[in-house]
């Protein structure tokens, strides 16, 4: 059976809106694959998608089949909340949860999810902030809000989160778009060590970025995916013009 | 315009602006200032600690009222917090479209129902099956004053968590009940209790839903089936009575019912500040 996710006829509504026309895709396991393309082109839609959350919001609508490590994420006695599970996701903008200290919003999901065990927790806690090489910045400051932490530390603190359940699939929307370029190259060194051990989706604006980071590239443009593949191949050689266009800076 | 003209006019609208922000918080100051005058003489050891005298004689206190005040706003607060903060939660939560647009809008009505419309409707809930006025029918009451005041306040309160913290929750793999409970909620929490802090404070002095069921008693609290006093119930009777102490003591019950507001606004004002402070 394929690993990885295999994407197989996706469609998605909000609404009567049609944002995502069939997509097919097959994104390889412990790989990075970048989602490229200008705002509103469905790249968001397609990532939350993966894990189920497009259908939060009120309106939406997903048809076709996605195949996370061989198992249809869409099958009907499948369910949302245990497909989240297996699936981390990091957000633009960093949110933790502002109630909780360093320690809880790290273990959230852990004790959400019915560990109690102290011992455990702060094992796995710790492991995940390690592989969010967040650990030497706040191992003295665990039980500090969440909040008072500084945007990049946040946003590896939502990484950490997203780690401590260990999923096998890492979604990112734009996680660096609120960062500054220190921040952000920080991140960028993360995904490259956490591809040992997860596939990575990135959605991200900067082409650069997709460049550095990524395997794959898939290039969406109006709910089309217009090119997909090797991400070497589509900056030095696109095969569609529209993706030429789009890289080389003429439109978006 | 010309640069005077524009420094005038804007003299004189801050001035105007500044001019009505004391006359919102005069009248509070008034009445504060004229109940010292008028009660603070009947203010001392034995009004706290004493029953009523009897009828004629002077003396005595209104300690029964003011323990009499504290267990029915307790017991309102009891029956009407949960179902006020659940009722707020499924308002701003639930994506039905139909049934909470109607709740808010009833909720918004039950908010402008005159207080002595409720004290009848106990009255004919409660009071006359059970044959007797009680505090648990003068806390039903209460309750019902309090329950679209929080109902609505945490609406707003749980609205104005942050989408994107739903979303990380959500994505972590939770259900939408733990979602609310452990995340919305706490996030909510401080708006949530100041909302009750202020329908407390509101219910704290009503009177009129209370005479037709707790009805007010001259003794110590006897249990929840019986009649109990309450401080605006006594302040009405003492003020209506033909005893210049009777009508010192009313003084000083007002004194004292406005002071615990006081103190309960003030509770409010703190634990939200103490919140916000942490959350940055």
């Amino acid at each position: 059976m394929a690993d990885g996710i295999l994407v197989k006829g996706l469609r998605a509504w909000f609404g009567d809106t049609r944002v995502l026309r069939g997509i097919d895709a097959t994104m390889a396991p412990r790989e990075v694959t970048a989602i490229i393309g200008p705002s509103g082109c469905g790249k968001s839609t397609f990532v939350r998608c993966i894990n189920r959350m497009h259908e939060v919001v009120p309106g939406a609508r997903v048809e076709g089949q996605i195949l996370v490590e061989g198992h249809d994420v869409y099958r009907d006695d499948v369910d949302p909340v245990q497909v989240r599970r297996r699936i981390g996701m990091v957000f633009q903008r960093p949110n933790p949860f502002p109630t909780m200290t360093v320690f809880d919003n790290v273990a959230a999901g852990l004790r959400l999810g019915g560990v109690r065990d102290r011992a455990r927790l702060s094992e796995a806690v710790e492991r995940a902030l390690e592989q969010a090489a967040l650990f030497d910045e706040v191992k003295d400051v665990l039980d500090r809000p969440g909040s008072s932490l500084s945007g990049g530390q946040q946003q590896r603190l939502c990484i950490a989160r997203a780690l401590a359940v260990q999923p096998e699939v890492l979604l990112m929307d734009e996680p660096c778009s609120a960062l500054d370029p220190m921040a952000t190259a920080r991140i960028e060194e993360l995904i490259l060590e956490l591809k040992r051990d997860l596939t990575v989706v990135i959605v991200t604006h900067n082409m650069q970025q997709a460049a550095r980071v990524s395997e794959s590239t898939g290039f969406f443009l109006l709910g089309e995916l217009v090119e997909f593949g090797q991400t070497r191949a589509m900056f030095t050689n696109p095969r569609d013009k529209r993706t030429e266009n789009y890289i080389t800076g003429r439109f978006g | 315009m010309n640069p005077r003209r524009r420094r005038l006019v804007n003299r004189l609208m801050s001035t105007l602006s500044a001019v009505a922000a004391v006359a919102t918080i005069l009248p509070l100051l008034l009445i504060f200032a004229f109940l010292l005058y008028q009660g603070a003489s009947a203010i001392n050891i034995d009004f706290f600690t004493r029953l009523p005298k009897p009828v004629g004689e002077v003396g005595g206190g209104m300690a029964n009222a003011i323990v009499g005040s504290i267990i029915l706003v307790g017991l309102a607060a009891v029956l009407g917090v949960p179902l006020g903060v659940l009722t707020g939660v499924y308002l701003a939560e639930s994506r039905d479209s139909r049934l909470p647009w109607t709740a808010r809008f009833l909720a918004d009505v039950l908010n402008g129902v005159p207080s002595i419309v409720i004290g009848l409707f106990v009255y004919a809930l409660l009071v006359l099956p059970m044959r007797r006025f009680s505090a648990l029918a003068g806390a039903a009451a209460l309750a019902m004053i309090m329950l679209p005041i929080v109902a609505r306040t945490s609406e707003e309160m749980v609205r104005l968590v942050p989408a994107s913290l739903r979303e990380a929750a959500l994505a972590l793999g939770l259900p939408q009940w733990k979602v609310v409970l452990r995340v919305v909620l706490p996030t909510a929490r401080a708006g949530i209790v100041t909302g009750v802090m202020v329908a407390l404070a509101r219910v704290a002095g009503e009177t009129a839903p209370l005479l037709f069921t707790a009805f007010g008693n001259r003794f110590w609290h006897q249990g929840m089936d019986q009649p109990i006093a309450a401080l605006p119930l006594q302040i009405f009777a003492y003020a209506i009575a033909p005893y210049d102490d009777w009508h010192r003591q009313a003084w000083a019950g007002a004194l004292v019912l406005i002071v615990l507001v006081f103190l309960v606004s003030l509770t409010a004002r703190l634990a939200t500040r103490r919140r916000v402070g942490a959350m940055r």
